[in-house]
């Protein structure tokens, strides 16, 4: 008896495993339910209007009181998700890759095209973005057409912010080095390419490592506040906008 | 024997979860605080300030020249800054530190949110005795700083920290809002600017700026853009037009009174102008000084501790170079329904001081909020906005009195535009005001916004507003608010936990039932346990 109750135990054990394990699923990112939006049609859409998707998360940029913005992507484009409800409980449930349902209104914000008054609904399915290399389009207007997805930058020198002081340093707490380290303050530092123009790219503090880690603990937060003037690196992030390109940047490496 | 020792183990057990429970009904948090007669200096203190800055690196290093100098002071008081930007991260982080007694000693905050402090028995110390001492009081003869009297400080900006009698926080600093327009457009437009703001001409000159060419460049500007009119606080929109109308928003006591007859007035002319493109709000389109600056807007209205972002040569910018335009900038003071009789809201960061046990560290963290008052904090943190000082003692000095003088020297220290934004509330301090403060007030607030907000997107999202949609929109904001669960009648503001009295018949029964449940359980168990031993079952495995 013993022995036949421990083996029905373990199959339901091995059969809520599989179960848990949004990468077996079979899903097809370019497929989409009936009334749901592809992401052509996404693309079209009049700002303004109500708009049903279904998109996977690539990473999460905050929670609070309720509402979580995430950044999303199916096989074709992607989609930032501003302040969409949903629970605490249901946002530790959004790792990356998890297939989502969301349904809300497309909105331009400062020029970020976002879904803004959303819902969420958790889907089974699993798919991650490759990152794109977008390091070619920097500064141009054709780096416009890769906004929110995942994206990387390769080979780029870290140039001199100047704090407070006047000192020229590799990164700044907040945009002008008013908050400082042991605080909620997103990261701020400037990088060269090749061409010699600068741009400025963020580690926001409170977006999620795969392990749903922020701020402080999360590996990216670490390697930019150890970056030196003149070091040449490598990036990975979301490719933001707030009155032009602002990446959000989650991994920061030595340049291959 | 085992079997009883058991079964009073269990009993214990019952009873010190019962304790718990009960314990819960009406607890005791810290002591009240007395003041020492004497501050203990052959003793080390080590306080928390929690500050909030505008992302502004100047108020950072404002606040940490305070703590220097005051540390120069007082050597053997440690002060560790901690600085937010968002008055709602400290607001939660102090809810939760209240749970665990981990609150900082100081701190900035809005006098709404120290009415839900006040929930916690003793928790954030009435100042008054405070104030009055003769030592270490307001120009005690101990204090080893010039700090400003209490009849220093200026009376309506004290009485804003004041709730149910008692002083709870003194004021740090005051700002209201002010009208940054492009004055260049306005008369572009044909329009003159009258001496005083009026909601008339607002939004008659907002709809004549929304005027369009057949390629859809505004006629205004020339540009694909062009908001005429973007109001950044949209609670602040909505509490000063009630305010001016003498509509109601909330009773002293917490009585709600916002969802009435005028608001819905204000709501549909809201949606009026929504609908043409003359309005819209900084949660739905961005920053009104990114607009303002690049010349897509004429009428921004944002808090005068905002004012270095706004105009052509703004010291403080989140747009490119490329993007400013040149205009001249006019800075008044908001719209007004009776210009004879103007009416504007007084907002600005308060201290407050939290218990401890010890109350020598109590009055560490009381000289040093004291400390904030002095001279050279309060002309230093004015400075790096369009704030004022809230003592008389620092706005009559000769130097605060020499910065007002050189508006437009530079575009840094002196920009004109900051400098205007200050005289304005200067000028206006009898026009201003506060609104009630209750547990639930900070709760209003939000919601007053959120139907401007609601109202705004639903014309821009092409729904119909009418009759119908007031009711739900009120229904929703209620409800989204919890504002049917703000008690009205005493305010819940007390340093005390109100005696609840005798625990209601119900929880008596629920108790009671859960005794019984331990007890059943207790028994099964002492049941259970003898009769194993009498068939011999083991109880672990082998």
């Amino acid at each position: 008896m013993k022995k036949i109750i421990a083996m029905i135990l373990a199959l339901v054990l091995c059969f809520g495993l599989v179960a848990c394990g949004g990468t077996a699923s079979k899903d097809d990112p370019t497929v989409k339910s009936e009334g749901v939006m592809t992401y052509a049609e996404y693309d079209a859409a009049e700002l303004n209007s109500t708009v049903v998707i279904e998109t996977y998360v690539q990473g999460k940029q905050s929670w609070w009181d309720n509402q979580a913005s995430l950044y999303t992507q199916d096989a074709d484009g992607a989609y930032f998700i501003y302040n969409a409800a949903c629970s605490e409980e249901d946002y530790a449930k959004l790792v990356p890759g998890q297939k989502i349902k969301v349904t809300g209104v497309k909105s331009e914000w400062s020029g970020e095209v976002e879904i803004m008054d959303g819902t969420i609904e958790i889907l089974e399915g699993n798919y991650l973005a490759a990152v794109t290399d977008v390091t070619a389009q920097l500064g141009t207007d054709e780096l416009a057409a890769s906004q929110n997805q995942y994206v990387a930058f390769k080979g780029l020198t870290v140039a001199a912010s100047t704090d407070a002081d006047g000192n020229e340093v590799a990164f700044l707490y907040n945009w002008d080095g008013s908050g400082q380290a042991g605080t909620d303050s997103d990261l701020y530092f400037n990088v060269t390419d090749a061409a010699g123009n600068t741009y400025t790219f963020v580690v926001e503090y409170y977006t999620c490592d795969a392990e749903g880690a922020y701020g402080a603990d999360t590996a990216v937060y670490e390697a930019v506040t150890g970056l030196q003037v003149g070091d040449v690196i490598d990036l990975e992030g979301f490719l933001y906008w707030y009155n032009g390109a602002q990446p959000h940047i989650t991994a920061v490496s030595a340049a291959a | 024997m085992k079997l009883r020792k058991k079964l009073a183990l269990v009993l214990a057990a019952f009873l010190l979860c019962s304790l718990v429970l009960t314990g819960c009904h009406g607890s005791q948090g810290l002591e009240a605080f007395e003041i020492p007669e004497e501050f203990d200096t052959s003793r080390t203190y080590e306080i928390t300030f929690w500050a909030k800055n505008d992302t502004n690196v100047a108020q950072t290093k404002v606040y940490e020249k305070a703590i220097e100098d005051f540390q120069a002071l007082y050597p053997n008081i440690t002060v560790n800054l901690r600085l937010y930007t968002d008055y709602s991260r400290i607001y939660n982080d102090v809810i939760t530190n209240i749970a665990t007694n981990t609150t900082p000693n100081v701190c900035i905050t809005y006098p709404d949110h120290i009415a839900t402090y006040l929930t916690g028995t003793n928790s954030v110390i009435a100042l008054d005795e405070l104030f009055a001492d003769a030592k270490y009081g307001l120009g005690g003869s101990e204090l080893r700083f010039d700090g400003p009297t209490q009849e220093e400080i200026i009376p309506q900006f004290l009485e804003e920290c004041s709730f149910d009698g008692r002083y709870y926080a003194v004021p740090y600093m005051r700002s209201t809002e002010a009208c940054y327009i492009n004055k260049t457009l306005v008369e572009a437009l044909g329009y003159t600017l009258p001496e005083a703001l009026t909601w008339d001409f607002i939004w008659e000159v907002s709809e004549a700026a929304t005027a369009k060419d057949a390629e859809g460049n505004y006629l205004v500007n020339g540009q694909k853009v062009m908001i005429p009119f973007i109001y950044k606080s949209t609670d602040n929109m909505m509490i000063q037009m009630l305010r001016q109308r003498g509509a109601g928003y909330s009773t002293n006591t917490g009585k709600i009174e916002i969802f009435n007859d005028t608001t819905k007035e204000i709501l549909m002319t809201v949606a009026e102008h929504a609908a043409t493109g003359a309005f819209s709000t900084f949660k739905i389109s961005s920053y009104p000084a990114n607009f303002l600056n690049a010349g897509q807007c004429v009428f921004a209205i944002d808090s005068t501790a905002g004012a270095t972002w706004m105009g052509s040569h703004a010291p403080l910018s989140d747009i490119s170079e490329d993007q400013f335009v040149e205009f001249e900038t006019a800075v008044m003071a908001i719209p007004q329904y009776d210009p004879e009789n103007p009416q504007m809201i007084s907002q600005g960061p308060s201290v407050c001081v939290f218990n401890k046990e010890d109350d020598q560290e109590v009055l560490a963290s009381w000289l040093f909020a004291q400390f904030l008052l002095t001279n050279d904090v309060q002309l230093g943190y004015a400075k790096t906005e369009g704030y004022v000082p809230v003592t008389a003692k620092a706005q009559n000095s000769d130097a605060y009195q020499d910065y007002l003088s050189r508006a437009g020297e530079d575009n840094e220290t002196y920009y004109d535009v900051k400098i205007q934004a200050s005289k304005l509330l200067l000028d206006n301090t009898e026009h201003t005001f506060v609104t009630a403060v209750f547990n639930g007030s900070a709760s209003l607030r939000n919601a007053a916004g959120q139907l401007i907000e609601n109202v705004t997107k639903s014309i821009n999202r092409r729904e119909t507003v009418d009759e119908a949609y007031m009711q739900k929109l009120y229904s929703d904001v209620t409800a989204l608010y919890r504002l049917d669960q703000i008690s009205s009648g005493s305010g819940m503001v007390s340093s005390e936990r109100a005696d609840l009295g005798q625990l209601p018949t119900t929880s008596k029964l629920l108790l009671g039932g859960l005794a019984l449940t331990w007890g059943l359980i207790a028994f099964y168990v002492a049941v259970d346990k003898l009769k194993s031993k009498k068939k011999g079952v083991k109880t672990h495995s082998d």
